[in-house]
Protein backbone atom coordinates (compact mmCIF):
# COMPACT_ATOMS: atom_id res chain seq x y z
CA UNK A 1 0.00 0.00 0.00
CA UNK A 2 2.23 2.20 0.58
CA UNK A 3 4.88 1.56 -2.20
CA UNK A 4 1.59 2.09 -4.26
CA UNK A 5 1.33 5.69 -2.91
CA UNK A 6 4.71 6.10 -3.42
CA UNK A 7 4.97 5.18 -6.98
CA UNK A 8 1.54 7.30 -7.59
CA UNK A 9 3.77 10.17 -5.90
CA UNK A 10 6.91 9.29 -8.03
CA UNK A 11 4.70 9.36 -11.29
CA UNK A 12 3.52 12.56 -10.73
CA UNK A 13 6.22 14.04 -9.68
CA UNK A 14 8.25 13.33 -12.43
CA UNK A 15 5.45 14.07 -14.98
CA UNK A 16 5.08 17.74 -13.50
CA UNK A 17 8.83 17.88 -13.92
CA UNK A 18 9.01 16.78 -17.24
CA UNK A 19 5.85 19.04 -18.15
CA UNK A 20 7.93 21.94 -16.79
CA UNK A 21 11.07 21.27 -18.50
CA UNK A 22 8.95 21.15 -21.89
CA UNK A 23 7.67 24.64 -20.89
CA UNK A 24 10.95 25.76 -20.25
CA UNK A 25 12.33 24.36 -22.98
CA UNK A 26 9.57 25.74 -25.42
CA UNK A 27 10.29 29.53 -24.08
CA UNK A 28 13.60 29.00 -25.06
CA UNK A 29 12.86 27.71 -28.61
CA UNK A 30 10.56 30.82 -28.99
CA UNK A 31 13.30 32.83 -27.53
CA UNK A 32 15.93 31.58 -30.13
CA UNK A 33 13.71 32.28 -33.00
CA UNK A 34 14.43 35.67 -33.09
CA UNK A 35 18.12 35.15 -34.09
CA UNK A 36 16.64 32.36 -36.37
CA UNK A 37 14.76 35.04 -38.80
CA UNK A 38 18.02 36.89 -39.96
CA UNK A 39 19.65 33.28 -41.13
CA UNK A 40 16.50 31.96 -43.54
CA UNK A 41 18.86 29.16 -45.19
CA UNK A 42 18.60 27.16 -41.55
CA UNK A 43 14.94 27.34 -41.77
CA UNK A 44 14.41 26.43 -45.77
CA UNK A 45 16.96 23.21 -45.10
CA UNK A 46 14.75 22.13 -42.48
CA UNK A 47 11.15 22.90 -44.40
CA UNK A 48 12.80 20.71 -47.00
CA UNK A 49 12.84 17.77 -44.37
CA UNK A 50 9.81 18.28 -42.77
CA UNK A 51 7.65 20.00 -45.28
CA UNK A 52 8.80 18.75 -48.48
CA UNK A 53 9.25 15.09 -47.79
CA UNK A 54 5.85 14.92 -46.58
CA UNK A 55 4.53 16.53 -49.39
CA UNK A 56 4.04 12.78 -51.04
CA UNK A 57 2.41 11.05 -47.91
CA UNK A 58 -0.21 13.71 -47.31
CA UNK A 59 -0.89 14.43 -51.18
CA UNK A 60 -1.69 10.31 -51.39
CA UNK A 61 -3.60 10.50 -48.24
CA UNK A 62 -5.73 13.47 -49.23
CA UNK A 63 -6.59 11.55 -52.32
CA UNK A 64 -7.92 8.39 -50.78
CA UNK A 65 -9.47 9.96 -47.72
CA UNK A 66 -11.38 12.51 -50.53
CA UNK A 67 -12.38 9.78 -52.39
CA UNK A 68 -13.86 7.34 -49.46
CA UNK A 69 -16.11 10.61 -48.08
CA UNK A 70 -17.16 10.38 -51.71
CA UNK A 71 -18.14 7.00 -52.06
CA UNK A 72 -19.39 6.75 -47.93
CA UNK A 73 -21.35 9.97 -49.02
CA UNK A 74 -22.79 9.26 -51.89
CA UNK A 75 -24.41 5.97 -50.21
CA UNK A 76 -25.73 7.62 -47.61
CA UNK A 77 -26.89 10.77 -49.10
CA UNK A 78 -28.73 8.75 -51.97
CA UNK A 79 -30.78 7.29 -49.22
CA UNK A 80 -32.42 10.79 -49.10
CA UNK A 81 -31.74 11.59 -52.28
CA UNK A 82 -30.24 14.25 -51.05
CA UNK A 83 -26.73 13.73 -53.57
CA UNK A 84 -26.44 17.34 -54.49
CA UNK A 85 -25.24 17.93 -50.77
CA UNK A 86 -22.39 15.86 -51.57
CA UNK A 87 -19.89 18.56 -52.38
CA UNK A 88 -20.98 19.88 -49.08
CA UNK A 89 -20.26 16.64 -47.04
CA UNK A 90 -17.14 16.32 -48.35
CA UNK A 91 -15.70 20.23 -47.90
CA UNK A 92 -17.29 20.55 -44.46
CA UNK A 93 -15.59 17.13 -42.99
CA UNK A 94 -12.17 18.07 -45.03
CA UNK A 95 -11.68 22.10 -44.52
CA UNK A 96 -13.31 21.36 -40.67
CA UNK A 97 -12.02 18.35 -39.13
CA UNK A 98 -9.92 15.87 -41.16
CA UNK A 99 -7.72 18.03 -43.15
CA UNK A 100 -6.49 19.43 -39.93
CA UNK A 101 -6.18 16.28 -37.70
CA UNK A 102 -5.25 13.32 -40.25
CA UNK A 103 -2.47 15.67 -41.91
CA UNK A 104 -1.92 16.36 -38.33
CA UNK A 105 -1.34 12.46 -37.42
CA UNK A 106 0.49 11.70 -40.75
CA UNK A 107 2.99 14.71 -39.89
CA UNK A 108 3.86 13.71 -36.41
CA UNK A 109 4.31 10.32 -38.16
CA UNK A 110 6.20 10.91 -40.66
CA UNK A 111 8.04 14.57 -39.75
CA UNK A 112 7.76 14.23 -35.98
CA UNK A 113 9.57 10.73 -35.40
CA UNK A 114 11.98 12.24 -37.66
CA UNK A 115 13.14 15.00 -35.84
CA UNK A 116 12.93 13.10 -31.93
CA UNK A 117 15.48 10.56 -33.98
CA UNK A 118 17.39 13.19 -34.83
CA UNK A 119 17.83 15.21 -32.40
CA UNK A 120 17.99 11.85 -29.80
CA UNK A 121 20.69 10.98 -31.80
CA UNK A 122 22.86 14.20 -31.71
CA UNK A 123 22.39 13.93 -28.17
CA UNK A 124 23.53 10.31 -27.84
CA UNK A 125 26.03 10.85 -29.95
CA UNK A 126 26.86 14.01 -28.10
CA UNK A 127 27.05 16.50 -30.67
CA UNK A 128 24.66 18.82 -28.44
CA UNK A 129 27.09 19.10 -25.79
CA UNK A 130 29.90 19.65 -28.63
CA UNK A 131 28.16 22.66 -29.90
CA UNK A 132 27.65 23.45 -26.33
CA UNK A 133 31.56 23.49 -25.69
CA UNK A 134 32.05 25.82 -28.82
CA UNK A 135 29.63 28.21 -27.38
CA UNK A 136 26.52 27.58 -29.89
CA UNK A 137 23.46 27.48 -27.93
CA UNK A 138 22.02 24.06 -30.04
CA UNK A 139 18.76 25.21 -29.01
CA UNK A 140 19.37 28.65 -31.15
CA UNK A 141 21.30 26.12 -33.77
CA UNK A 142 19.25 23.02 -34.07
CA UNK A 143 15.68 23.52 -32.11
CA UNK A 144 14.18 26.87 -33.11
CA UNK A 145 15.15 26.20 -36.42
CA UNK A 146 12.86 23.07 -36.99
CA UNK A 147 10.27 24.19 -35.01
CA UNK A 148 9.63 27.32 -37.44
CA UNK A 149 10.23 24.94 -40.10
CA UNK A 150 7.50 23.13 -38.50
CA UNK A 151 4.77 25.61 -38.02
CA UNK A 152 4.98 27.14 -41.29
CA UNK A 153 4.69 23.80 -43.09
CA UNK A 154 1.70 22.66 -41.00
CA UNK A 155 -0.60 24.40 -42.63
CA UNK A 156 0.14 24.47 -45.96
CA UNK A 157 -0.01 20.37 -45.56
CA UNK A 158 -2.94 20.82 -44.18
CA UNK A 159 -4.20 23.15 -46.89
CA UNK A 160 -3.49 20.59 -49.40
CA UNK A 161 -4.49 18.05 -47.96
CA UNK A 162 -7.94 19.70 -47.94
CA UNK A 163 -7.76 20.64 -51.57
CA UNK A 164 -6.40 17.20 -52.69
CA UNK A 165 -9.44 15.29 -50.87
CA UNK A 166 -12.02 17.72 -52.23
CA UNK A 167 -10.69 17.10 -55.64
CA UNK A 168 -10.45 13.05 -54.98
CA UNK A 169 -14.50 13.62 -53.62
CA UNK A 170 -15.09 15.28 -57.14
CA UNK A 171 -13.73 12.52 -58.81
CA UNK A 172 -15.40 9.62 -57.50
CA UNK A 173 -18.56 11.50 -56.65
CA UNK A 174 -18.69 13.31 -60.40
CA UNK A 175 -16.74 11.43 -62.37
CA UNK A 176 -17.70 8.03 -61.53
CA UNK A 177 -21.44 8.43 -59.61
CA UNK A 178 -22.92 10.93 -61.63
CA UNK A 179 -23.19 13.67 -59.33
CA UNK A 180 -24.42 16.52 -60.80
CA UNK A 181 -20.97 18.76 -61.18
CA UNK A 182 -22.49 22.24 -60.52
CA UNK A 183 -24.25 21.21 -57.68
CA UNK A 184 -21.40 19.68 -56.14
CA UNK A 185 -19.43 23.06 -56.57
CA UNK A 186 -22.07 25.70 -55.87
CA UNK A 187 -23.65 24.33 -52.86
CA UNK A 188 -20.18 23.47 -51.24
CA UNK A 189 -19.74 27.21 -51.91
CA UNK A 190 -23.18 28.22 -50.58
CA UNK A 191 -22.73 26.33 -47.16
CA UNK A 192 -18.90 26.71 -46.36
CA UNK A 193 -18.06 30.20 -45.31
CA UNK A 194 -14.40 31.87 -44.87
CA UNK A 195 -14.43 32.98 -41.62
CA UNK A 196 -15.96 29.94 -40.23
CA UNK A 197 -14.59 26.84 -41.70
CA UNK A 198 -11.81 28.06 -44.15
CA UNK A 199 -9.86 30.01 -41.37
CA UNK A 200 -10.84 28.12 -38.34
CA UNK A 201 -8.99 24.83 -40.10
CA UNK A 202 -5.95 26.84 -40.80
CA UNK A 203 -6.00 28.26 -36.86
CA UNK A 204 -6.59 23.96 -36.33
CA UNK A 205 -3.59 23.56 -38.36
CA UNK A 206 -1.70 25.59 -36.91
CA UNK A 207 -2.04 24.63 -33.21
CA UNK A 208 -1.37 21.12 -34.33
CA UNK A 209 1.74 22.00 -35.94
CA UNK A 210 2.84 23.82 -33.52
CA UNK A 211 2.35 21.49 -30.65
CA UNK A 212 3.47 18.25 -32.77
CA UNK A 213 6.69 19.90 -33.50
CA UNK A 214 6.73 21.23 -29.79
CA UNK A 215 6.43 17.23 -28.55
CA UNK A 216 8.62 16.20 -31.65
CA UNK A 217 11.32 18.40 -30.73
CA UNK A 218 11.70 18.04 -26.66
CA UNK A 219 11.27 14.33 -26.45
CA UNK A 220 14.48 13.93 -29.03
CA UNK A 221 16.15 16.99 -26.55
CA UNK A 222 14.95 15.52 -23.53
CA UNK A 223 15.93 11.69 -24.63
CA UNK A 224 18.19 9.41 -22.42
CA UNK A 225 20.94 9.22 -24.36
CA UNK A 226 21.25 5.48 -25.37
CA UNK A 227 19.74 3.59 -28.68
CA UNK A 228 17.02 2.40 -26.45
CA UNK A 229 15.89 6.00 -25.36
CA UNK A 230 16.02 6.76 -28.40
CA UNK A 231 13.60 4.39 -29.92
CA UNK A 232 11.36 5.19 -26.51
CA UNK A 233 11.81 8.94 -27.42
CA UNK A 234 10.53 8.54 -30.84
CA UNK A 235 7.50 5.89 -30.00
CA UNK A 236 6.43 8.49 -27.26
CA UNK A 237 6.39 11.50 -29.62
CA UNK A 238 4.19 9.22 -31.76
CA UNK A 239 2.04 8.60 -29.07
CA UNK A 240 1.63 12.00 -27.57
CA UNK A 241 1.22 14.21 -30.50
CA UNK A 242 -1.51 11.36 -31.24
CA UNK A 243 -3.68 12.08 -28.09
CA UNK A 244 -2.70 16.04 -27.93
CA UNK A 245 -3.71 16.74 -31.35
CA UNK A 246 -7.09 14.18 -30.90
CA UNK A 247 -7.78 16.45 -27.51
CA UNK A 248 -6.88 19.76 -28.73
CA UNK A 249 -9.17 19.06 -31.61
CA UNK A 250 -12.36 18.08 -29.06
CA UNK A 251 -11.19 21.43 -27.62
CA UNK A 252 -10.86 23.90 -30.40
CA UNK A 253 -14.18 21.88 -32.30
CA UNK A 254 -16.14 23.03 -29.20
CA UNK A 255 -14.71 26.18 -29.17
CA UNK A 256 -15.34 27.35 -32.57
CA UNK A 257 -17.84 25.54 -34.09
CA UNK A 258 -20.52 25.19 -31.04
CA UNK A 259 -22.23 28.24 -31.26
CA UNK B 1 26.26 24.00 -54.51
CA UNK B 2 23.70 22.30 -57.28
CA UNK B 3 22.38 19.84 -54.14
CA UNK B 4 21.35 23.03 -52.18
CA UNK B 5 19.70 24.61 -54.98
CA UNK B 6 17.72 21.72 -56.48
CA UNK B 7 16.46 21.58 -52.55
CA UNK B 8 15.36 25.25 -52.61
CA UNK B 9 13.17 24.70 -55.63
CA UNK B 10 11.78 21.85 -54.57
CA UNK B 11 10.72 23.76 -51.12
CA UNK B 12 9.68 26.45 -53.34
CA UNK B 13 7.34 24.52 -55.28
CA UNK B 14 5.75 23.02 -51.64
CA UNK B 15 5.21 26.27 -50.61
CA UNK B 16 3.91 27.44 -53.79
CA UNK B 17 1.42 24.77 -53.97
CA UNK B 18 0.56 24.97 -50.40
CA UNK B 19 -0.51 28.90 -51.04
CA UNK B 20 -2.56 27.15 -54.46
CA UNK B 21 -4.10 25.13 -51.72
CA UNK B 22 -4.92 27.82 -49.08
CA UNK B 23 -6.82 29.85 -52.22
CA UNK B 24 -8.66 27.06 -53.63
CA UNK B 25 -10.05 26.66 -50.21
CA UNK B 26 -10.87 30.35 -50.07
CA UNK B 27 -12.28 30.73 -53.81
CA UNK B 28 -13.63 27.73 -54.93
CA UNK B 29 -14.93 25.94 -51.64
CA UNK B 30 -15.85 28.97 -49.46
CA UNK B 31 -16.74 31.00 -52.62
CA UNK B 32 -15.31 34.35 -51.15
CA UNK B 33 -14.96 35.86 -54.40
CA UNK B 34 -18.18 35.90 -54.67
CA UNK B 35 -18.52 38.35 -52.21
CA UNK B 36 -15.47 40.50 -52.35
CA UNK B 37 -16.41 41.50 -56.03
CA UNK B 38 -19.65 42.67 -56.09
CA UNK B 39 -21.44 45.96 -55.46
CA UNK B 40 -24.73 45.43 -53.71
CA UNK B 41 -27.12 47.57 -52.02
CA UNK B 42 -29.66 46.83 -48.40
CA UNK B 43 -32.96 47.25 -48.02
CA UNK B 44 -35.10 45.88 -44.76
CA UNK B 45 -38.49 44.12 -44.26
CA UNK B 46 -40.46 43.29 -41.41
CA UNK B 47 -42.07 40.01 -41.00
CA UNK B 48 -44.43 38.69 -38.28
CA UNK B 49 -42.52 35.89 -38.49
CA UNK B 50 -39.24 35.32 -40.30
CA UNK B 51 -39.41 31.26 -38.56
CA UNK B 52 -36.36 29.09 -39.28
CA UNK B 53 -34.36 32.26 -42.21
CA UNK B 54 -30.49 32.72 -41.05
CA UNK B 55 -28.10 35.23 -41.92
CA UNK B 56 -26.35 34.19 -45.21
CA UNK B 57 -30.21 32.79 -46.26
CA UNK B 58 -30.58 33.64 -49.87
CA UNK B 59 -32.76 36.39 -51.12
CA UNK B 60 -33.89 35.25 -55.02
CA UNK B 61 -36.91 36.21 -56.95
CA UNK B 62 -37.91 34.29 -60.17
CA UNK B 63 -36.06 31.73 -58.71
CA UNK B 64 -32.77 32.82 -59.57
CA UNK B 65 -30.92 34.14 -56.32
CA UNK B 66 -30.05 38.10 -56.18
CA UNK B 67 -28.83 38.95 -52.90
CA UNK B 68 -28.54 37.23 -49.36
CA UNK B 69 -30.09 38.22 -45.36
CA UNK B 70 -27.23 40.38 -43.55
CA UNK B 71 -28.92 40.61 -40.45
CA UNK B 72 -32.05 39.62 -38.33
CA UNK B 73 -32.94 41.84 -35.62
CA UNK B 74 -35.90 41.66 -33.66
CA UNK B 75 -38.13 44.73 -32.75
CA UNK B 76 -39.31 45.31 -29.51
CA UNK B 77 -41.51 47.97 -30.00
CA UNK B 78 -44.05 46.30 -32.94
CA UNK B 79 -42.93 42.90 -31.88
CA UNK B 80 -41.50 42.03 -35.51
CA UNK B 81 -38.88 40.43 -36.89
CA UNK B 82 -36.49 42.82 -38.79
CA UNK B 83 -34.52 41.69 -41.93
CA UNK B 84 -31.63 43.28 -43.58
CA UNK B 85 -30.66 41.78 -46.94
CA UNK B 86 -28.10 42.95 -49.22
CA UNK B 87 -28.82 42.60 -53.08
CA UNK B 88 -26.44 42.94 -55.51
CA UNK B 89 -26.51 46.19 -57.48
CA UNK B 90 -26.82 44.13 -60.99
CA UNK B 91 -30.34 44.10 -59.87
CA UNK B 92 -31.56 47.87 -58.89
CA UNK B 93 -34.34 47.85 -60.95
CA UNK B 94 -36.85 46.32 -58.42
CA UNK B 95 -39.51 48.92 -58.41
CA UNK B 96 -40.48 49.91 -54.78
CA UNK B 97 -43.72 47.66 -54.08
CA UNK B 98 -41.89 44.61 -54.51
CA UNK B 99 -43.45 41.94 -52.09
CA UNK B 100 -40.89 39.65 -49.91
CA UNK B 101 -42.48 36.44 -48.73
CA UNK B 102 -39.88 33.72 -46.84
CA UNK B 103 -39.95 30.22 -48.89
CA UNK B 104 -38.90 26.91 -48.28
CA UNK B 105 -36.92 25.48 -50.87
CA UNK B 106 -38.59 21.55 -50.86
CA UNK B 107 -40.04 20.02 -47.74
CA UNK B 108 -37.24 20.23 -45.49
CA UNK B 109 -35.18 22.58 -47.50
CA UNK B 110 -33.32 25.78 -46.24
CA UNK B 111 -35.80 28.86 -46.17
CA UNK B 112 -35.34 32.03 -48.36
CA UNK B 113 -36.56 35.11 -48.90
CA UNK B 114 -38.68 35.38 -52.64
CA UNK B 115 -39.01 38.98 -53.56
CA UNK B 116 -41.94 39.36 -56.29
CA UNK B 117 -42.10 42.80 -58.65
CA UNK B 118 -44.98 44.86 -58.27
CA UNK B 119 -45.73 47.24 -60.76
CA UNK B 120 -44.13 50.87 -59.40
CA UNK B 121 -42.00 53.10 -61.48
CA UNK B 122 -40.32 54.11 -58.39
CA UNK B 123 -37.16 51.29 -57.47
CA UNK B 124 -35.63 49.75 -54.75
CA UNK B 125 -32.27 52.02 -53.51
CA UNK B 126 -30.46 51.61 -50.42
CA UNK B 127 -31.53 51.88 -47.57
CA UNK B 128 -35.47 51.23 -48.48
CA UNK B 129 -38.40 49.39 -46.91
CA UNK B 130 -40.31 46.15 -48.19
CA UNK B 131 -43.86 47.13 -47.06
CA UNK B 132 -45.76 43.87 -48.06
CA UNK B 133 -44.53 41.14 -46.63
CA UNK B 134 -45.50 37.43 -45.88
CA UNK B 135 -44.44 35.88 -42.85
CA UNK B 136 -42.81 32.33 -43.17
CA UNK B 137 -45.09 29.17 -42.91
CA UNK B 138 -44.49 26.97 -39.87
CA UNK B 139 -45.08 23.70 -40.34
CA UNK B 140 -45.43 22.57 -36.80
CA UNK B 141 -48.31 25.36 -36.88
CA UNK B 142 -49.85 23.82 -40.30
CA UNK B 143 -49.55 20.52 -38.86
CA UNK B 144 -51.60 21.74 -35.56
CA UNK B 145 -54.28 23.26 -37.30
CA UNK B 146 -55.22 20.58 -39.81
CA UNK B 147 -54.88 18.20 -36.61
CA UNK B 148 -57.23 20.70 -34.67
CA UNK B 149 -59.86 20.63 -38.13
CA UNK B 150 -59.88 16.78 -38.30
CA UNK B 151 -60.15 15.91 -34.64
CA UNK B 152 -63.17 18.96 -35.20
CA UNK B 153 -64.77 17.13 -38.17
CA UNK B 154 -64.40 13.77 -36.32
CA UNK B 155 -66.50 14.99 -33.29
CA UNK B 156 -69.04 16.48 -35.60
CA UNK B 157 -69.71 13.45 -37.54
CA UNK B 158 -70.05 11.48 -34.06
CA UNK B 159 -72.65 14.05 -32.84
Amino acid sequence: MIQFVQYLGRTTRTSFTKLGRGTFFLLHTLAGIGDVLPRPRLILNQMYSVGVLSFLIITISGLFVGMVLGLQGYYILSDFGAEETLGVMVAASLVRELGPVVSALLFAGRAGSALTAEIGLMKATEQLSGMEMMAVDPIKRIISPRFLAGLLSMPLLAALFSMIGIIGGFMVGVGLLGVDEGAYWSQMQDSLDFQDDIVNGVIKSLVFGFVATWIALFEGYDTIPTSEGVSRATTRTVVNSAFSILGLDFILTALMFGD
Amino acid sequence: MQHTSTQDTLVGLFVAAGIVGLLFLALQVSGLSAFIKEDTYTVTARFENSGGLKVKSAVSSAGVKIGQVSAIKFDPTTYESVVEMRINSRYNTLPDDTSASIFTAGLLGEQYVNLVPGGSDETLKDGSMIELTQSAIILEKLIGQFLFKSAEEKAETNK
